[in-house]
């Protein structure tokens, strides 16, 4: 479909200095590139400052919260702190991060592709993650919006805040944006894995991928419609979920929640597939039972499709939708245990190395576990009914998005970063943030399950003083957690300016990415590279020259089929 | 989508000599078309194909929320989409069924033409399915046009008496690209039937737009029930452009059938305009020679999303225009 | 270049077959398209013939067949890729689990709602919402 007229590799021997990054100069460079590792790039700047904002907003809530009543905003500002905050973390931050910023960077090279399948299609999908983002800034300035990240109507068609409408269009177009990653992802991994590369020998980094990709392409088109719908509803009055002209509420909710329960498995499987990566290396150990985990990121895109209604039990939805979904809500406990357990005997009699990345796993291990578990409260009928937007729910997505999902992904960032700039981090400053993180997050949201157990409900202003203490507790976590990752964007802007040049493979790696230069020249690889079984750390050894492992292929005992014979590391 | 990639012109002397190009893996040189990530015209192709089927996919979900909305309505009021469906005109309904069944014809017609490499034959079958688009939209435009000035539209203006000319304006004004919400909606004082407030179009502030929200549904089914007070300025039994604020077996709710159908039409309306942008550019570059028998991708993908065009129709036809 | 492109030209339809793809002869296009003109008038025609609830499955069973037609030979899908395929009917079934799930759901709760009988409607009113709007619905009607 997509083709650029660029210089063929094969002809273009590349100088020994000859990378993506120093390919071709200037701004115009980037803005035009279809070289999917500089999108990518451009994607994980974008994705971080979008973070950066939501943290803001994050804090600033947390700060109005200090005290019952106003501590130093009003109600409404309150309002679209949150919303905001939601609104650009889910569909501006978690959504793009994992797979738009670093799949793209890292899918085509664990292939052994030279670029995804569309690359033209891949730069249109950043732009529209830069019109939407665009209008979910613009919103801010023609009045902001109170709705919730859920947009539930009848509210959202009522609510005077004049943001609504660019904020729905912005992120009907971050949609897109979004679908448009997954088709070139699940074309990518079908139609260009090298010879060689069959499907039970692809990392599981994509096999999640792939996975999520199929999410994206069959949810989110819903949304698309939904939020059309809604903005019809606003502009025109149409009433198909206004109740006062015989609408149905419920139905938008039904429609929401077909995406927005997907789009949480969006988040959480290629962050299970970064840990599988991560485990996997830091631990130099074949990842145990490959095939479960692979087919149990399958089953959870499956399995996501069937539970929508769980978020719908106090909504009206009827008795008997609501056990059905509540049975099928437990079932995706099964892929996800299958996943821990696999990690946890992966871990076992592994050789650990205990650096950032490996750091970051375990976080994402213990917190993925509390979030995991917390989920079967919720999914459980009765028990939901009382605990439904509280605290509790909150506590218990922030363990799943931010405390699985994001941490997952800066764990994942610590792993690539070497690959991506060719620079390597303070690993002592990057230990000593994680663990302020992981100190943090507990402290702020651990606390909220028991905030919520005690009934304070979700999005309140205001409170009981018996809740305040929890409150600031609370706060005060977020308020470390916040240093610990200004210390993490301190030293990964430092190890851009001065850090150490970074080995081709710092970690022991072997799957693909990690045989290629760091970092990548333009076309990936300067010759097509062997692909073995990418756990198999049997043949990684350390190279004293290099400062960092390479894969000896004297040591495989079978030769790979279907590869030039001049791969030799 | 395509552009063909300028190459070194020292390809042959690197690779020598080539076979059959489907079979090889430097085929870069031989295809002017291959981008430089793919290794031959085969697997450009299939990649194509598998992205637009999965574009398609995200059509049919994208429509298929729709058609899930629809089954909700109906399946709660069945008599009112059977009712309002007398409304919309079979012949004409049936006849765009017809017109976008022939212009996908044509269109297949185009990617054979295509795949045969006969450059004339293709432009014509392109405009002929240009003008099947073309033809559909106008008989949508009658169909929407008399609807509109008979005020079966959606929402509170359904209820309004097509009599009231300025009722009538007020309606076709709505159906146009609309402002944003007004501060204040008039509600006009001879209609007693839209007691049902604007709720978009009204500001929160305004606390009728909250306490009336749950008179609202009464409001409209006493449009239904009784004739005078559903049209005041109309005597029943007067002479009017549409006859169905006075037809006694009216169910309420019927603005709702005209929201969905507005809103899948509609939509189908933009997809037919998106195909006729798409058709038109395929045009420019059939026209340009630029698609030979090796490659005519953009031929093929722009055709799949046309006959997925009319595939929606297919289903549209009969779940508006045949159910009563 | 032009040299080249010259060449492949003569590769691919020297036996009147493209390089890639499937060619489908116009015969087989033609009559699937009488296929489909003659199936919608047949539906047009059904709609006249009163079975009761069975009109609208009749139709929608035309529409499949239509589909399928359209799916199968206009757009190729009987020769492509099977993968093409379970593309397609994959996202159909899961349109249809999602109409199946929420019509359950609907049609669970829909004894509840206003279904256009205005004592009905007033009855609810009453049990849900006593006071003013019933009252002057009342005293309208």
């Amino acid at each position: 479909m997509t083709t650029i007229g660029i210089r063929d590799p094969h002809t273009l021997a590349p100088a020994a200095e000859d990378n993506y990054i120093t390919h071709t100069k200037g701004f115009l460079s980037w803005i035009v590139t279809l070289d999917h590792k500089r999108i990518g790039v451009m994607y994980m700047v974008a994705v971080l400052l979008s973070f950066l904002l939501g943290g803001i907003f994050a804090l600033l809530l947390r700060t109005e919260l200090l005290t019952p009543g106003r501590t130093f905003v009003d109600a409404d500002t309150y309002n679209q702190f949150f919303t905001l905050h939601g609104a650009i973390m889910v569909f501006l931050v978690i959504i793009p991060s994992i797979p738009a910023a670093l799949g793209n960077f890292v899918l085509p090279i664990m292939l052994g592709a030279k670029d995804v399948a569309f690359p033209r299609l891949n730069l249109f999908s950043f732009y529209l993650w830069l019109l939407g983002a665009g209008c979910t800034l613009l919103s801010l300035a023609m009045g902001g919006f109170d709705t919730g990240w859920t947009f539930y109507t009848p509210y959202s068609t009522t609510t005077t805040t004049g943001g609504v409408i660019p904020v729905i269009v912005g992120v009907f177009i971050l949609g897109f944006s979004s679908i448009f990653t997954g088709m070139n992802f699940i074309v990518t991994i079908h139609a260009l894995r090298p010879k060689g590369m069959t499907w039970f020998r692809m990392p599981l980094f994509l096999w999640a991928l792939y996975s999520t990709a199929i999410i994206q392409v069959l949810a989110t088109p819903v949304l698309a419609i939904t939020l059309g719908l809604l903005v019809v509803e606003r502009v025109l009055n149409v009433g198909i979920f206004n109740p006062s002209m015989g609408g149905d509420p419920v139905l938008y909710q039904h429609f929401f929640w077909f995406y927005s329960h997907p789009a949480v498995y969006i988040m959480i499987v290629p962050a299970m597939g970064i840990v599988s990566e991560l485990i996997a290396v830091h631990a130099h150990r074949h990842i145990f039972g490959y095939r479960f985990i692979a087919f149990s990121s399958i089953a959870i895109a499956m399995f996501s499709f069937l539970v929508w209604g769980h978020h719908m039990f106090t909504s009206g939805q009827s008795a008997l939708m609501n056990t059905i979904f509540s049975a099928i809500s437990f079932s995706v406990a099964i892929p996800s245990a299958v996943k821990v357990f696999n990690w946890l005997a992966t871990l076992y009699k592994g050789s650990i190395s205990l650096n950032t990345p490996m750091l970051y796993a375990l976080s994402f291990l213990v917190l993925f576990t509390i979030g995991g578990l917390t989920g079967l409260h919720l999914a459980t009928l009765s028990t939901d009914v009382h605990l439904h937007d509280t605290y509790f729910v909150v506590a218990h997505f922030h363990y799943v998005m931010m405390g699985s999902a994001l941490i997952a992904m800066i764990g994942g960032l610590h792993h690539w970063w070497p690959k991506m700039t060719g620079r390597m981090y303070n690993e002592k400053l990057g230990m000593i943030a994680c663990t302020i993180v992981f100190i943090g997050f507990n402290l702020t949201f651990f606390t909220q399950f028991m905030l919520g157990s005690h009934g304070m409900p979700r999005r309140y202003y205001d409170y009981q003083p018996e809740f305040q203490i929890y409150h600031v507790i609370s706060t005060i976590g977020s308020y470390i957690m916040a240093f610990g990752f200004l210390m993490t964007a301190g030293y990964l802007i430092q190890s851009l300016i001065s850090g150490a040049k970074a080995p081709a493979n710092p970690w022991g790696g072997r799957s693909l990415e990690w045989q290629c230069a760091s970092p990548p020249p333009h076309d990936n690889f300067k010759e097509q590279p062997r692909v073995g079984d990418c756990y198999d750390f049997s043949i990684v050894r350390w190279d004293e020259s290099q400062k960092g492992y390479v894969v000896d292929r004297s040591l495989d005992p079978e030769l790979d089929e279907g590869a030039p014979q001049t791969a030799k590391a | 989508m395509t552009q063909i990639s300028a190459q070194p012109s020292d390809q042959h002397g690197a690779h020598g000599s080539h076979g059959h190009g489907g079979h090889d893996d430097h085929g870069h040189s031989q295809y002017p078309f291959l981008a430089h990530h793919f290794a031959t015209p085969a697997q450009q192709f299939d990649s194509g194909k598998l992205g637009m089927w999965l574009f398609l996919a995200t059509e049919v979900l994208f429509f298929g929320a729709l058609f899930v909305a629809y089954a909700v309505l109906r399946a709660r009021s069945p008599e009112v989409f059977s009712f309002a469906s007398h409304y919309l005109d079979t012949m004409l309904g049936g006849l765009n069924t017809c017109v976008l069944i022939l212009s996908s014809l044509t269109m297949a017609l185009g990617v054979y033409f295509a795949q045969r490499g006969k450059k004339t034959a293709l432009v014509v079958c392109l405009w002929l399915t240009m003008a099947g688009a073309a033809g559909f939209l106008v008989i949508k435009y009658f169909e929407y046009e008399h609807k509109i000035h008979a005020n079966l539209v959606w929402g509170p203006r359904f209820y309004i008496p097509p009599a009231d000319a300025a009722g009538s304006e007020e309606a076709i004004l709505l159906s146009k690209a609309p402002e944003p919400p007004p501060a204040a909606v008039p509600v006009p004082a001879s209609a007693a039937a839209p007691a049902v407030p604007m709720i978009g179009a009204l500001p929160a502030a305004d606390a009728s737009a909250i306490a009336p929200a749950s008179v609202g549904p009464s409001g409209l089914k006493m449009a239904a029930v009784d004739p005078a007070l559903a049209t005041p300025s109309v005597p029943p039994g007067t002479e009017s452009e549409s006859l169905h604020l006075e037809d006694a077996s009216m169910p309420p709710g019927v603005h709702q059938f005209f929201a969905i159908y507005y809103a899948m039409t509609g939509l189908h309306g933009v997809h037919v305009v998106v195909g006729m942008i798409v058709i038109g550019w395929l045009i420019i570059r059939a026209s340009r020679g630029e698609f030979t028998s090796n490659y005519y991708t953009p031929v093929d993908l722009g055709g799949l999303y046309w006959h997925i065009v009319d595939l929606v129709w297919i289903f549209l036809f009969p779940l508006f225009y045949l159910i009563h | 270049m032009a040299h080249n492109a010259h060449t492949t030209a003569g590769h691919g339809s020297h036996d009147g077959h493209p390089l890639v793809g499937h060619l489908v002869p116009i015969s087989t296009l033609v009559s699937t398209a009488l296929a489909l003109l003659v199936l919608t008038v047949i539906t047009v025609a059904v709609r006249y013939i009163d079975v009761g609830e069975f009109n609208i499955w009749i139709a929608i069973g035309i529409a499949v067949v239509k589909a399928t037609l359209v799916a199968l030979f206009f757009m190729h899908l009987r020769w492509d890729r099977p993968f093409n395929l379970l593309v397609f009917v994959g996202c159909i079934a899961f349109v249809v689990l999602m109409m199946v799930f929420c019509i359950m759901d609907t049609s669970q709760y829909r004894k509840d709602m206003y279904t256009g009988n205005p004592s009905a409607a007033q009855e609810t009113l009453e049990k849900y919402a006593p006071g003013a709007p019933v009252a002057r619905f009342k005293s309208n009607g």
